[in-house]
Formats: structure tokens, C-alpha cells, sequence
């Protein structure tokens, strides 16, 4: 199907999904999702050009509820999980300014 | 006792809701430190809960079909102000701030729920292994892994610690687990239960089911929890499931299909005791009347590089809510970026890292059209198989999993090893039908092996008439 996954794409599949990766950890995992994908190389022997692809198992579609008014969630209680609330509002550290 | 009769005793004043609640508090007390089968046993809740439902049987009143049940609920379905954590540390000290759905049904119907399950974490395992608890122990053989990722759930039915519980299955995880602790497990057609307050792993595979000691109490823990939710868009507008009448049906001129890719066929590594045990199951069900025939569902092969690759795209782009923001643990750095990357760094297991990279990778420009267009177009290919062995057949059948119990640690090197645990489970998920695991027989290690019923979408009802008749068949023999 494709060339075996390398270190470098694995790095930059962690960077993607926000997580940082020991180089231990980057071997290791390199050598698991190699392993994974050469796995998932068997569905190259079908022949799948005109098959439809299936994104969910129902048929259903466009379900909307009815246009009543419900009771509104509790905002406390929401912000009660968060790790740090200010003003009725999620706070973070800095976002803008830096350097990606 | 049944949980049907222990119901009907609680109901005629014969028995109280706490009396049958410390009666399994003491079970779990005894043997809970062995087993680890629950992140939280809700002690004082429980307790509580059972007097409520005494009192209302004192005043005449009739709590529901599960009056005075004690349930174990897996730790991926929320509890209003009762930790939640899906085995990870990314959800330490999480509070949810509403009930699941089937929480609030099984409390409806007068269940007392009694503790949350551990799993592997977010779902991700076959084994319970993968659990920032610890792992759970199968309680017929505590070397032995009690299957995942609802192990916690199969462990405490299995153990005794409560008649019934909930698990979640997205490519296996009821089954399987059911399977290799002896007890029944049902995942129910895609959409019949509630979603609403499961926590996502893979939101177009994950279904919630029951765990019982009998086929009749999965089927009463189903049609408590079954039914339709406005609060799930992807919930079956259909009233809840009716199935007592399955029970006693029979499969009389039932026509039964044995998937031969499962079944010694194209699919290796499913062991020769599993296979001698499927062997006398299909004996069961002639003998009772069904046809059974050898069938083929050729893509069932392909069902496993094609799990692999859509449940992990559905849980990156589902797992990417853990930044640190909203809820769960902080680790604080300097920038918004580098607290989120360090949460979620801190905050995972291996596993999951594994797996959100895994998918993450596959939906990634460059590799989308290669694994997962390539593996949405298999399961078209696995939904029109199944369509056509229905044409012939009213029901599947297959063995749950390739093996017994295997040792802890047997796997956790190789997660592809793991990762066929799934082989003949995963393919009901992709297609969105109905299966369910029934004890029957044993390994040549004397542990318990599980067939699988499998059955059309909506089709449960046909489903559990054979279920019941191996279920009788298997005690007829032991």
C-alpha cells in the first residue's frame, strides 16, 4: 500500500495530535503502528473503485427534536469541571503570541 | 435465584432491596481486593438507594422491573456528581454533570446501581489491562485476564458481585469479555440503546449492553434500558425491546448460518477447543430443530484492518476534547498550546496515545484515500455480505473469541496480538447488527468458551431464541 510509516512521520502525527513523545517512546510506537498499518495493507487485494463508502450503519438522517422550550443546562455546574473559570468564562494560559 | 424471582420476592415483602444488596456488598468486600473489578463502589449510595426502594414496596407501590437489583455500570457512562473516569487520568476527579440515559432508566426501573466498572482505558483494549486502576483479574482463574474493554463489568457478574451490569461494546468489548468470564453479554443493534452520557470512543461503532449469568436476564436488563431517546439523534425511534416471548419460542425451523471465516476457514488462530465447542453448539441447534448450514461472509476477513482504521480516526477526532480546558486535570505551562500538548502527554496511556495517533494519521492528507476511504468502502462490503447471508439464513453463528482467558501480560508487547482478540466480533460493529455471547462448553484448560449469535439489524428478538436454547443446552451438559 504505502512505504513503512517512518520516525519522522510518527513525530509529526504526535505533533498533530498534541502529544509529546519521548524518543524511546517515538521507536516504540514507530515500530507498533508499522506493524498496525502493514496489517491493514491486506484490503489492497479488493478491488474497491465502484463501492460506495459507509460512514455510519443507519439510514438516518436530518433528526431534529421538537421546537419546544427545554430547560437550559446549568452554566455552574458545567464550569464547576473546569480547571480554572474566570468571569463565568474557561480560562487558559496565554494563546496568542506565541510561537507554534 | 434468577433476577426475575428475586425481583417478584422483593415485590411480594418475602425479601428486602437491602437485605439482597448486603448480601453482594459482603461478596464484593471478600473478594474485590483480588478482583479489582471496580474503579468505585458506591457503598453509601447504594445503600441509600435500597431503603428507597423498600419503603416504596412498604407503601404498596411497584418500583419497576428491576426492583431492588444491584448493577454495576461500566466507568464510561456518566454519573451525575460521581466520578467518571474511563480508566484514565486524563478524567481524575472528573464530576459529571448529568446522568446517562440508562442510568436514569435503571434507576426508573428500581435497579440499585452499585459501582462503577473498570475498563481499559476509553475502551481501548481487550484485555482491562490498559487501566490507570490496575488491571482486573478473571475471577475463574486470577492469573488470567477477564477480556476488555468492559472487564470490570464481565469480572463482577462473573464473581458475583452484582446479577447484572452495563458494558459498552464498539468492536467486541461486550462480547468478548462476556465470553472469557462465562457470563452473557449482549451488544444490541446500533442505536437501540441510548448513547447519550457514554463517553465517545468511536461514535458510529459504540453500542451499550447488558452482562447476566442468564440469557433471560440479559434480556430484562436490555428491555429496561432499550427504547428510544430524543436525546441521542442516532437512537432507533422504536419503543423498548419486548423479549420474553423469545425465551420460550425455540428455533424450530430456524435456518442458522456458521460463518466459515470464523469458523476454521479463511481466519487462523481461532483455537481447536473453541472450534470443538462450536462444533457442539451447531449439534445443540440441529437438535432443537434449526437448520444449520456452513455460509460464507467473505469480507468478514477485511473486518479487522478496517476496525483498525475507523475506530481510531472516530476516537482522534473524538479524544481531541481532553485539552485541559473545560474539564478534567491541568498541567500548567506557559502557553495554551504547551498546557494542552502536556495535559493530554501527561494525561493518556499508552494505548490511547497509540490509538489517536493511529487515526489521526490515517485521516491525515496524504493517507486519507489510502486506509480510510479504503476501509469505509470495506464496510459497505461487510454490510452487503451480511445482507446477503440474511437472504438465507435467520441468524449467524461464530465463536466470540479465538481463545479462553489468556495469561496477563500475555499481550501487552504486541498490540496486534491484542487487537485480534476482535477478529470475530468486530464485524457486527462495522454493520451496525445485534450479537450476543452465550457460555457454552469449556477449553481444554477447563475455562469457559462463548458462541456468538449474530442477527440482522432490529433482529434481537430471533437472536435470543437461540441464545435460550444454547444456554439450555449448555447446563443440560454440565
Amino acid at each position: 500500500m504505502n512505504e513503512r510509516i517512518s520516525r519522522e512521520d510518527v513525530a509529526h502525527v504526535a505533533r498533530l495530535a498534541c502529544l509529546s513523545l519521548t524518543d524511546v517512546e517515538l521507536d516504540a510506537f514507530t515500530n507498533q503502528l508499522a506493524d498496525i498499518l502493514e496489517h491493514a495493507a491486506d484490503l489492497d487485494a479488493l478491488d474497491l473503485e465502484t463501492v460506495e463508502p459507509t460512514a455510519h450503519p443507519l439510514p438516518l438522517i436530518n433528526v431534529f427534536r421538537d421546537d419546544k422550550p427545554g430547560e437550559a443546562v446549568d452554566r455552574e455546574k458545567f464550569l464547576a469541571s473546569a480547571p480554572e473559570v474566570e468571569n463565568n468564562q474557561f480560562k487558559v494560559p496565554p494563546a496568542l503570541g506565541e510561537h507554534s | 435465584m434468577t433476577v426475575q424471582e428475586t425481583v417478584l420476592a422483593i415485590q411480594k415483602g418475602e425479601m428486602k432491596a437491602q437485605e439482597v444488596l448486603e448480601s453482594h456488598l459482603k461478596t464484593i468486600q471478600d473478594r474485590e481486593e483480588e478482583i479489582n473489578a471496580f474503579n468505585l463502589v458506591m457503598t453509601e449510595e447504594a445503600i441509600k438507594e435500597a431503603e428507597k426502594i423498600d419503603s416504596l414496596v412498604a407503601e404498596g407501590k411497584n418500583p419497576g422491573p428491576l426492583t431492588g437489583i444491584p448493577v454495576a455500570v461500566k466507568d464510561n457512562i456518566c454519573t451525575q456528581g460521581i466520578p467518571t473516569t474511563c480508566s484514565s487520568n486524563i478524567l481524575a476527579g472528573w464530576l459529571p454533570p448529568y446522568d446517562a440515559t440508562i442510568v436514569e432508566r435503571l434507576r426508573d426501573a428500581g435497579a440499585v446501581i452499585v459501582g462503577k466498572t473498570n475498563l481499559d482505558e476509553f475502551a481501548m483494549g481487550a484485555s482491562t489491562e490498559n487501566s490507570a486502576f490496575g488491571p482486573t483479574r478473571n475471577p475463574l482463574d486470577t492469573t488470567r485476564v477477564p477480556g476488555g474493554s468492559s472487564g470490570g463489568s464481565a469480572a463482577a457478574v462473573a464473581a458475583g458481585f452484582t446479577p447484572l451490569a452495563i458494558g459498552s461494546d464498539t468492536g467486541g468489548s461486550i462480547r468478548q469479555p462476556a465470553a472469557l468470564c462465562g457470563v452473557v453479554g449482549v451488544k444490541p443493534t446500533y442505536g437501540r440503546v441510548s448513547r447519550y452520557g457514554l463517553v465517545a470512543f468511536a461514535s458510529s461503532l459504540d453500542q451499550i449492553g447488558p452482562f447476566a449469568e442468564t440469557v433471560a436476564d440479559a434480556a430484562l436488563l436490555l428491555e429496561v434500558i432499550s427504547g428510544h431517546d430524543p436525546l441521542d439523534t442516532t437512537s432507533i425511534p422504536e419503543p423498548p425491546l419486548d423479549l420474553s416471548s423469545a425465551l420460550t419460542q425455540g428455533v424450530e425451523g430456524l435456518r442458522i448460518g456458521v460463518i466459515d471465516e470464523l469458523s476454521g476457514g479463511a481466519i487462523e488462530g481461532i483455537s481447536d477447543d473453541v472450534l470443538a465447542c462450536l462444533e457442539k453448539a451447531v449439534e445443540a441447534l440441529t437438535s432443537a430443530g434449526a437448520i444449520v448450514e456452513r455460509t460464507s461472509v467473505p469480507s468478514t476477513v477485511y473486518g479487522l484492518s478496517a476496525y483498525y482504521v475507523i475506530a481510531p480516526a472516530e476516537a482522534s477526532s473524538n479524544l481531541a476534547r481532553y485539552d485541559g480546558v473545560r474539564f478534567g486535570p491541568r498541567v500548567d505551562a506557559k502557553t495554551t498550546s504547551e498546557m494542552m500538548v502536556a495535559t493530554r502527554t501527561a494525561g493518556f496511556g499508552d494505548e490511547v496515545k497509540r490509538r489517536i495517533m493511529l487515526g489521526t494519521y490515517a485521516l491525515s492528507a496524504g493517507y486519507y484515500d489510502a486506509y480510510y476511504g479504503k476501509s469505509q468502502k470495506v464496510r459497505t462490503l461487510i454490510m452487503n455480505d451480511f445482507a446477503a447471508a440474511y437472504e438465507k439464513f435467520d441468524l449467524l453463528l461464530s465463536p466470540t473469541a479465538p481463545t479462553t482467558a489468556f495469561p496477563l501480560g500475555d499481550k501487552t508487547e504486541d498490540p496486534l496480538q491484542m487487537y485480534l482478540q476482535d477478529i470475530c466480533t468486530i464485524s457486527s460493529n462495522l454493520a451496525g447488527h445485534p450479537a450476543m455471547s452465550v457460555p457454552f462448553g469449556q477449553g481444554t484448560d477447563g475455562l469457559p468458551v462463548g458462541i456468538q449469535v449474530l442477527a440482522p439489524a432490529t433482529d434481537e428478538h430471533t437472536m435470543f431464541r437461540a441464545g435460550a436454547i444454547l444456554e439450555a443446552s449448555n447446563q443440560g451438559q454440565s
